[in-house]
């Protein structure tokens, strides 16, 4: 039997959608009994949510008010004593699991295998390295502690199971006090998530502005899309740093990805690698995003995206669609 | 003395298009421009910065790898370093080895900050910021997007995926660097002549008493699956009524 530990990711109460992924995972390790761990200020709608995943064996609700919102220093000492007789300690690949998971490792003087994309046996796994330029299988020894973090855009959600039991603990007091929340932006969009919508449009440095960014949010809500950026965009300064796509920025895998404006960087590709049909949409038809784009288009952004909006909301188009 | 650590990686430089050794083993090395991995450019730039606003004294320059990561090295100290160690070490050396090395560092340098990368840019870990606060038992300050030092605290702007998100943490403590806390300077020649006379220490895992037997083994390294290149339309109205053939819009 395996056993294994997810560490649950989640904010104002609400489960986060990596924690489907990471049971999934765990899930792929075979032979598993699947234990989430909440560790939360409140967290009793989470850890209901966490419970009500198929796979879960178990979850584990640690309460104590130092727990929101989630510091590492805090968290990963709490993470490393419930780690204590489980195989696998497993976290999202999100900033969240990318903070926390590598101190948990430390602590534990245990190895980590980051962005896990496939799971080939409990010690072997598969993980892209270079920018997705290559693909990595590594083995850990066997018998040892292994700490992992998911690429989320590689698995499919755990559905709905369960409910299994929850076990409430309370929190040890922490004796960290070296580190200090202050405040964080509240981001609030009535948008889709970027990282689990189903349709992302995504803009690159040729919008030439943050005004004209702008057009592909209409875009975006035309499509109940989420938005997207590629970093030049976002060194530019045209968008927002969370909305960036690609190596260093949200590794993603929508239905739809419709890259406006983007040069196709392998950096920004590698980020995208997963989506089912990537649409690109550029004036130079040398790009290297059309190499791996389903649909290319060529030509003027500022043209085209009023015109596929008038199209999509016009009615003949949606005929000309059934023929 | 504010002394301020910097970790800096050889790794494939950026730009380079990274292909797989046909028999699997790594990724094409030879022949191949070698650069410092850039969010550890950023780091050393962020540490140089705090020294010319009189928050440091010293920029200590910190690698682990083989003999010729010292040009790396060398680079740092013409970018502005005031002194560089050179870890040797094989190739690839895993994240926790590289974090206990570091440590064995820290405890003889006693650096009030430390800054490294958030990752490298070659295994795409993003492991050795947080494994060495653990082991340091030191706070960390992952993604930074801006620091500002205050007395004997920082306060650190952080790249989160819900947007930015500010924390405090008292010093020394561990900070790894996103792509937008600065921008790098460029080496200028007379400084690099400079950087020539400037102290490398050169030492090695053994005589820090770091056992860097690999915890985890790479079976094989293979290409990517490539995607189809897909088809060219004329005109937007071609694009609409092939992703609604498809239930895509």
């Amino acid at each position: 039997m395996n056993r294994i530990l997810v560490v649950a990711e989640h904010a104002h109460g609400a489960l986060n959608a990596s924690v489907a992924k990471c049971v999934a995972c765990a899930t792929a390790i075979g032979n598993s009994e699947v234990t989430v761990a909440v560790l939360a200020a409140d967290g009793t709608g989470v850890a209901a949510a966490a419970a009500s995943l198929a796979g879960v064996a178990r979850v584990l609700l640690v309460q104590g008010p130092a727990n929101e919102p989630a510091l590492a220093a805090v968290l990963a000492p709490q993470v490393a004593k419930l780690a204590d007789g489980f195989g696998h300690v497993l976290g999202p690949s999100t900033t969240f699991g990318k903070d926390l998971m590598p101190r948990v490792a430390g602590l534990l003087g245990a190895p980590q295998v980051s962005d896990i994309m496939a799971v080939e046996s409990a010690t072997r796994f598969r993980r892209p390295v270079y920018a997705g330029n290559a693909i990595a299988t590594v083995e850990a020894t066997a018998g040892r502690a292994i700490v992992g973090t998911v690429r989320t855009a590689s698995f499919q959600a755990a559905g709905p199971g369960g409910p299994a039991p929850v076990e409430t603990l309370a929190a040890d007091p922490p004796t960290t006090t070296h580190t200090r929340f202050l405040s964080a932006t509240a981001a609030k969009s009535d948008r889709p998530d970027l990282q689990t919508a189903a349709r992302v449009v995504s803009g690159g440095r040729a919008l030439a502005s943050q005004e004209n960014f702008a057009l592909i949010q209409r875009l975006a809500d035309r499509l109940g899309a989420a938005v997207g950026a590629s970093r030049a965009a976002v060194d530019a300064g045209y968008a927002p740093n969370e909305l960036q796509v690609g190596q260093t920025g949200k590794i993603i895998a929508p239905e739809l990805y419709v890259a406006i404006g983007i040069s196709g960087a392998i950096q920004h590709l590698t980020g995208i690698k997963d989506a089912r049909t990537i649409v690109a949409i550029n004036k130079d038809a040398e790009a290297p995003i059309f190499e791996v784009a389903d649909y290319g288009l060529v030509g003027d952004l500022f043209a085209l995206i009023p015109e596929i909006e008038s199209l999509l909301s016009s009615r003949t188009g949606a005929t000309a669609t059934v023929r | 003395m504010q002394r301020i650590l910097v970790g800096i990686k050889r790794v494939v430089d950026y730009n380079v298009r990274v292909r797989v050794r046909p028999d699997g083993t790594g990724v094409v090395t030879d022949g191949v421009k070698m650069s410092i991995n850039p969010f550890d450019e950023i780091a050393l730039e962020e540490a140089l910065r705090i020294k010319e606003r009189g928050g440091a004294d010293e920029v200590l320059a910190v690698s682990l790898g083989p003999d010729d990561t010292q040009q790396q090295l060398r680079t740092a100290l013409a970018m502005g370093a005031d002194r560089a160690i050179l870890v040797r070490a094989a190739e690839s050396v895993e994240p926790l080895a590289v974090a206990r090395a570091l440590l064995r560092i820290i405890e003889r340098e006693a650096p009030a900050l430390v800054i490294l990368g958030k990752q490298a840019i070659d295994d795409d870990c993003s492991q050795t910021g947080p494994m060495l606060a653990a082991l340091w038992d030191r706070p960390q300050a992952t993604f930074a997007s801006k620091v500002e030092i205050d007395g004997g605290r920082a306060r650190v702007t952080r790249e989160v995926d819900a947007g930015l998100e500010t924390i405090e943490v008292d010093l020394p403590a561990v900070i790894t660097t996103d792509l937008r806390l600065n921008e790098p300077r460029y080496v200028k020649l007379p400084d690099i002549m400079k950087a020539k006379k400037k102290p490398l220490d050169v030492t090695d895992l053994a005589a820090l008493g770091v056992e860097a037997a690999p915890m985890l083994k790479v079976l094989r390294f293979e290409p990517p699956p490539q995607r189809q290149k897909g088809v060219m339309l004329k005109t937007a109205a071609e694009l609409v009524a092939a992703l609604r053939q498809k239930g895509l819009v």
